[in-house]
């Protein structure tokens, strides 16, 4: 069981900044993200995106954004468990929350920070008939073990980074790998498209352009594909199809927990705390609705300082806390280390 | 100056929407402020496909960038008609668009 003061849930940009705000009131906290990575949105959609609304920040990519963020909240060393989705959360006796993921990572705290943006990251699937009754028997649409694939079949379909970086990790794997897109561009970086090309010319990867798997057959396990080729049929024997078609995001099982939710997003009071409709579970950023709500970074910002100050008297309701300023009290990280103005000199002019 | 367009939804319902031409909307933008069931997930950066629709009508539209085209390739249920609804910036020339979201 991983014990923090607060558990945030979602590790996109207010989630992070959250941490940072926690840390100056010397909460501790714990964040879950669905995804492998932290960032949210702002790391697996559009990292290379300039932003221009970051108070102070005329441009900054989106990943920079998330590089400076994990940079800032380093010193109050938050704990993470990534590529695992909250799934379950239930009340104990003393009051405090247990959050348990999907892979079973259970996380305890006074209090719960939903930052989760649009929702849990969930692969894009195609519209093909009976995909679904081959999934886990030759479909795929992550990859979590490449070795899974070793001296097999693979028929990957998608035309972006994921289809293409993947193209690669398996050539040097699978018996044989087979790249099939609606058309022969791929939208990805530099070096993956000459990679890719390069796989092509020697002959190690069979790259099918434009097409697309039409149905899918086998009998215990998936064994064949049917693909469109420039209006034609085409069979191919296959042991593992992954479509790769990017990640769209879905409020999963937060919407089981009990909170009040009105167009896809969590109620909240914004006149005080950002509290839920459960005392002690707070909603932030993209995740939550009030009247007047706008879905900016800098909003979410906003809401987690306002989060944390009310966590504080909710872990602590006896302590007095008064709102202290970077530029007076400096930054002392839980490691120890120790960030503040310089003293100032004053010396006598004779 | 207001424009007329229709937005026929995924159950068939006819939306008769008023857009401003001086505010620098687009079309997802247009359909998010009438509460239509548009996510626009990436905000509007052709990086989702959750505004795709089908323009219906025979509107002088710009032609796709290359970002729209790349997403449109990797979209479902994608036809010759298919565009991003986050790309169509709303303009006179506009009046009277017909478009379906796609499913």
């Amino acid at each position: 069981m991983i014990k923090t003061d607060i558990i945030i849930i979602g590790a996109g940009p207010t989630g992070l900044f959250a941490v940072f705000e926690a840390g100056l009131l010397k909460l501790k906290c714990h964040l879950i993200d669905s995804l492998p990575q932290p960032g949210g949105q702002c790391a697996e959609i559009y990292p290379k995106k300039p932003i221009y609304d970051i108070p102070s920040r005329p441009e900054i990519l989106a990943g920079d954004l998330v590089d400076q963020l994990m940079a800032q909240i380093q010193p109050f060393k938050p704990g993470f468990t990534l590529g695992e989705t909250a799934k379950e959360i239930n009340r104990k006796r003393d009051g405090s929350f247990v959050v348990t993921t999907d892979k079973g990572t259970q996380h305890q705290a006074q209090v719960v920070a939903i930052a989760g943006g649009l929702g849990t990251f969930e692969p894009r699937k195609p519209d093909l008939a009976n995909l679904t009754i081959w999934e886990d028997k030759g479909v795929d649409y992550i990859i979590r073990e490449p070795e899974k694939y070793r001296n097999k079949n693979v028929l990957i379909a998608g035309g972006g980074d994921s289809a293409l970086d993947w193209t690669i990790v398996l050539a040097e794997l699978a018996q044989s790998v087979t790249l099939v897109h609606r058309r022969n561009q791929f939208r990805g970086a530099l070096d993956s498209v000459q990679k890719v090309q390069a796989l092509k010319d020697q002959n190690k990867i069979q790259l099918i352009t434009p097409a697309e798997v039409i149905t899918l057959d086998g009998g215990r396990h998936l064994t064949n594909l049917t693909l469109k080729v420039d209006g034609t049929s085409v069979n191919q024997a296959v042991d593992y199809f992954i479509p790769l078609f990017g990640l769209t995001p879905k409020l999963g099982p937060i919407a089981n927990w009990g909170l009040e939710i009105e167009k896809n997003a969590i109620k909240v009071d914004n006149s005080l705390d950002y509290q839920t409709n459960i005392p002690g579970i707070y909603a932030i950023g993209d995740v939550n609705i009030y009247p007047g709500k706008l879905k900016l970074i800098l909003c979410g910002f906003h809401e987690a300082t306002l989060m944390c100050q009310s966590a504080f008297q909710r872990i602590f309701p006896k302590k007095k806390n008064v709102l202290k300023y970077t530029t007076v009290s400096g930054i002392t990280g839980f490691d120890g280390s120790r960030k503040e103005a310089q003293k100032s000199t004053i010396k006598t002019i004779e | 100056m207001d424009i007329k367009i229709t937005v026929i939804d995924r159950s068939g319902k006819v939306h008769e929407l008023e857009a401003p031409t001086d505010i620098n909307m687009n079309l997802m933008e247009v359909c998010k402020s009438y509460e239509l069931p548009v996510d626009g997930t990436c905000g509007g950066i052709a990086m989702c496909a959750s505004c795709q629709c089908y323009v219906l009508s025979n509107h002088p539209l710009e032609k796709k960038s290359p970002d729209e085209e790349a997403m449109l390739s990797e979209a479902f249920y994608v036809k010759e008609n298919s565009r991003l609804g986050c790309q169509i910036q709303i303009d006179k020339k506009l009046d009277g668009l017909t478009v379906e979201l796609t499913p």
